[in-house]
């Protein structure tokens, strides 16, 4: 197996770096900002749920699988744009 | 080699395998539902149940004996995503999931609805901060990391000893959960029960260790998430929610905030020792402090579910960096399908026993009807919950129907009038839950013990041979240890398991997480970090539970909030002021980030 240049490190580090960062932000708003804003946002509703309940209870839970599915696609592009992709 | 060939044949046909498996025990469902109609006892339905799924789990143990040590560390790094998944979920759903997580929301309202996100959202910092890396590093166990990452062996003793202390105390509360369901189900004493719940999560994992496990879990998941959905589903055909209630019950939830508006939320005229009624909103969030109490949840759950090695091992089983991203991905997926019905089944069964336009409304209804009917009398004979008529009005108020939250999963079929074959399947799925959480700690606590400690530590020489009976009797021996604490009846379920996740988010997580993700972490701040976040942690749990003043409204449940950063900080401080690692640490770093290349540590070691 070839060996890893530095720079080809360095650059794949970089974009895993910020693909990981837009993850754990979007992670931390439907984490924590909405359930802190719930009771504002029961006011509206959705699918006859309080929309804040409904977050708290659904929504929340489906984007963070989500979160997982978009991450693990885009790290595999930039594995494989790098070359340090398995297989 | 004969048990790898047979390894690597039943590694191909799992499809088929868990698809004959999944219909034969829908089929024995059926049985059941049969030789009900024909008149068998609610009992003998019961033993059939956890017997017939016991020697089926008991089965797969045996089929997956080993004397190959990475079969037994790491199931041979030979489980495919997919499969991972359901292994990992049925690891991680513990009986708190199970049997007292819709209870904690029936009763706990908004603020506990933080260990639905906190139990989800971890998987999101799993995958983003540690399984893919931890995979490329090649570790057998979770000290493993620590030991190599930072190196020496004082750094390795204290990640087995928080590990130790927060799997051991979890396992404990998961002991206790299978005897509370053995002996209701089989109708023996409770620390009989015990014993017999030890004796099924040893035939699991003894003879094929992290292989054994594996198969069992995914045989357990699959048991697992069929009791939870089948009363769910069925309750809400009943209600008229629709054949799937998930995205529906909305209508429930408001429903239930009317009817709480008008009973009103009283606490008891006189407390009945043990048992709760109900004084807490469904949904509301009425103050500021409820919702901070939600979010310090939640982060400690988040936390605490990256930094468990019982979790983490799982995914040094897949046999690639991708295939373990991917699997992290499916876990999050099948653990979901269960949180997220957990929330409807605390809404559809408080309906049940609230809305009077149902038939098994309890509340509002006369107190002599209500001691008549034989699912009050049944849980009311064991004490576990209880009427009392204190206004003496002849009339069931909301604030005097008593009952224990462990028990609203598993009472909900009667609750709802549903055949006893259903109670049979809760139970079975209740013993899944908690036999396959209690396999993966007791196999993380005794391989971190055999691995990181007998054979790093003490005894590097060991042959194949010792190291694996070594790792045999200490699993026995924490076994018995657990069982035996359990059989004292410390704490409720669902406590033991948050002590859990704060012992681990305390001491292990900037530990491990900054070992990937600052290179300039070393030895001295990993061990000052570990020490000092699992010493405040504690030091403040015991202050907090012994009644003292609360900091900021952090309570017993959540002191990873003060483990956490103390832990942090420690690390950081302690990190700058001594040198940094040394060139081939950090070439090592920078290793484990890229998933191709070998692995840091070899094949075997």
């Amino acid at each position: 197996m070839a060996e890893v240049s530095a720079e080809t490190r360095q650059a794949h580090w970089r974009k895993t770096s910020t693909l990981t960062y837009v993850i754990l932000a979007l992670w931390f708003l439907f984490g924590y900002v909405v359930p802190w804003f719930a009771k504002e946002l029961d006011a509206a509703s959705f699918l006859g749920f309080p929309l804040g309940y409904y977050f708290i209870v659904q929504g929340s839970l489906i984007i963070f699988v989500l979160l997982i599915v978009v991450q693990n696609i885009f790290q595999d592009n930039i594995d494989e744009e790098h070359g340090v992709a398995e297989e | 080699m004969n048990a790898q060939a047979q390894g690597t044949r039943f590694v191909d046909k799992l499809g088929k395998v868990y698809g004959l498996y999944t219909l034969g025990f829908l089929g024995f469902f059926a049985l059941m539902a049969i030789i009900e109609q024909f008149g068998v006892g609610a009992r003998t339905i019961g033993v059939l149940f956890l017997l017939f799924t016991l020697a089926i789990y008991a089965t797969i143990g045996w089929l997956s004996r080993t004397m190959q040590v990475d079969a037994y560390y790491v199931a041979g790094r030979e489980v495919p995503s997919l499969y991972n998944g359901m292994a990992t979920a049925a690891d991680w759903m513990s009986g708190a999931s199970f049997v007292a997580l819709a209870g904690g929301i029936y009763f706990g309202g908004y603020p506990y609805l933080g260990f639905v996100i906190g139990w989800t959202g971890g998987y999101v910092l799993v995958n983003a901060l540690m399984a893919p890396y931890l995979r490329k590093f090649g570790c057998y166990t979770v000290p493993d990391f620590i030991g190599t990452r930072y190196g020496g062996n004082l750094a390795r003793f204290c990640a087995v000893f928080v590990l130790v202390v927060a799997s051991f105390t979890y396992v404990t509360a998961q002991i206790n959960a299978t005897g509370t369901i053995a002996a209701r189900a089989l109708d023996i004493p409770f620390e009989f029960g015990v014993w017999f719940g030890l004796l099924g999560i040893l035939l699991c994992s003894m003879l094929g260790g992290m292989r054994g496990v594996t198969w069992t879990q995914v045989a357990q998941y699959i048991v697992l998430i069929i009791a939870y959905l089948v009363p769910l589903i069925w309750m809400s055909n009943e209600q008229g929610f629709g054949i799937i209630p998930h995205f529906g019950y909305g209508e429930a939830a408001q429903r239930i905030q009317q009817l709480e508006a008008e009973y009103g939320l009283q606490p008891a005229a006189e407390a009945v020792a043990g048992l709760k009624v109900l004084t807490t909103a469904h949904f509301d969030p009425q103050t500021s402090l409820d919702s901070w109490k939600f979010v310090t949840l939640a982060l400690c759950m988040m936390a605490g579910t990256a930094s468990l090695p019982h979790i983490l091992m799982r995914y040094f089983t897949t046999p690639s960096v991708r295939q373990a991203r991917k699997s992290v991905g499916w876990s999050l997926f099948f653990i979901f399908l269960l949180y997220f019905s957990a929330p409807a089944l605390a809404t559809l069964t408080k309906l049940q026993l609230l809305d009077p336009n149902l038939a098994t409304a309890v509340v509002g209804k006369a107190v002599e009807d209500v001691m008549a009917l034989e699912w009050i009398q049944n849980w009311a004979h064991v004490g576990m919950l209880a009427v009392q008529d204190q206004n003496a009005d002849g009339i069931v108020q909301l604030n005097e129907f008593f009952m224990r939250p462990d028990i609203v999963v598993l009472a909900t079929p009667e609750i709802a009038g549903l055949p006893y074959v259903i109670s049979g399947l809760v139970a079975a799925g209740g013993m899944a839950a908690a036999m396959s959480t209690a396999d993966g700690l007791l196999l993380a606590i005794a391989n971190a013990l055999s691995h990181d400690l007998y054979y790093k530590i003490i005894d590097p020489q060991a042959d194949t041979r010792r190291r694996l009976v070594v790792a045999r009797v200490l699993l026995v021996g924490i076994g018995v240890l657990a069982a035996l604490v359990a059989s004292l009846k410390l704490t409720g379920i669902l406590g033991a398991v948050a002590w859990a996740f704060c012992f681990a988010c305390s001491g292990l997580f900037f530990p491990l997480v900054l070992g990937i993700w600052w290179k300039r972490a070393n030895r001295e701040g990993a061990i000052a970090g570990m020490i000092a976040g699992f010493l405040a942690g504690s030091i403040y749990l015991y202050h907090v539970y012994g009644g003292g003043a609360q900091l900021w409204s952090i309570d017993h449940l959540r002191f990873g909030m003060i483990g956490m950063p103390v832990s942090l900080v420690v690390m950081v401080v302690v990190s700058l002021m001594t040198p940094e690692p040394d060139a081939e640490t950090q070439a090592m770093v920078d290793e484990t980030r890229i998933p191709t290349g070998d692995p840091i540590l070899a094949e075997t070691h």
